[in-house]
């Protein structure tokens, strides 16, 4: 399952990171901190390809040795970024764009909370349930 | 499992009859209420901002839920086709008539019959056209929140020229 979900908002700030080792945290800040690059990359580039360059999910930003990196980005700008283990082995291409459909959707939720600030960090219990069950912590 | 089945909602076709005019009477109360509680707006001038306030966080929130299934958008005109059709088709039931655009950031978006407009008085009377705009402000609020959240800033006016047809002008604010 996931070791790190992150969200980052329009400008780049995060919006709410989860890490099930909290002591490997700054690890994984690192990592999620560095794949943006790589996000906004994707995101340039596709105004140019084709069709299937338009879907939300960015498919595997870069892995090492023990993780690999899946991003997402929403037509709102919101990134998301999840951390797995790369000894998982059931990695395929479809579980992870499940995983980045929950997520989106748990967003959702939360973002259409009336008492959400838009660009707030997300203090939702709903999203830390769905990100607990994302990460198989619950 | 208990979270999944909230966001179906949004992407129901037609479904009953209720749920039509509740929209009405909400958004007509809230019209009557942000009226009520501004006592220092001078004469003919409402004070309408808490309402345009309002359609903003309301069209920032239904944009992260309208286009979760949605392909990334190509363009700006792509993100206003979206809004013409599939936002204003989500809200009242039918699709702009008309948009027109200068290509330089200017958009008119044209209809009709604007849903809220078309049960206040008789078609092409000139009696209630003083008290139209009010009803119009939320709707300017929603695209200009909808459009904010999708990364274009903008400014949105509407106009009345006879009664069930409004225009709304859309201003990109270039940077």
């Amino acid at each position: 399952m996931a070791v790190c979900v992150a969200v980052i908002g329009k400008d780049n700030s995060p919006k709410y990171i989860r890490c099930s080792d909290e002591t490997a945290a700054l690890q994984f800040h690192y990592k999620v901190h560095t794949s943006i690059d790589i996000i906004e990359e994707k995101l340039n580039t596709g105004n140019k390809m084709a069709a299937d360059v338009r879907e939300l999910f960015l498919g595997l930003l870069f892995s090492t040795e023990e993780h690999k990196i899946f991003g997402y980005a929403t037509n709102t700008k919101i990134k998301f970024i999840v951390v797995l283990q790369s000894t998982n082995a059931s990695l395929r291409d479809n579980e992870v764009r499940m995983i980045f459909r929950k997520l989106h959707s748990a967003y959702a939720n939360a973002v259409c909370n009336p008492f959400y600030v838009p660009g707030d960090q997300i203090q939702s219990k709903g999203f830390d349930t769905a990100v607990m069950e994302i990460m198989g912590v619950s | 499992m208990k979270q999944q089945n909230v966001d179906t909602k949004t992407n129901l076709p037609d479904t009953g009859e209720a749920d039509e005019c509740l929209f009405e009477y909400l958004h007509a109360e809230m019209v009557n209420y942000v009226l009520s509680s501004k006592t220092n707006g001078k004469e003919g001038e409402e004070e309408l901002s808490p309402l345009e306030w309002m359609g903003f966080g309301v069209g920032y929130r239904i944009m992260e839920r309208l286009t979760r299934e949605w392909a990334r958008f190509k363009d700006e005109l792509d993100t206003i086709k979206f809004i013409c059709m599939d936002l204003w088709s989500s809200l009242y039931r039918k699709q702009i008539d008309n948009l027109r655009t200068n290509h330089q950031g200017v958009y008119v978006l044209h209809d009709n019959a604007f849903r809220l407009l078309t049960n206040i008085g008789a078609p092409d009377s000139t009696q209630y056209l003083r008290e139209a705009p009010r009803l119009l402000a939320f709707t300017c609020g929603l695209l200009r929140g909808s459009l904010a959240n999708l990364g274009i800033v903008s400014t949105v006016t509407a106009e009345i020229a006879t009664l069930p047809s409004c225009k709304f002008h859309v201003q990109v604010q270039r940077v």
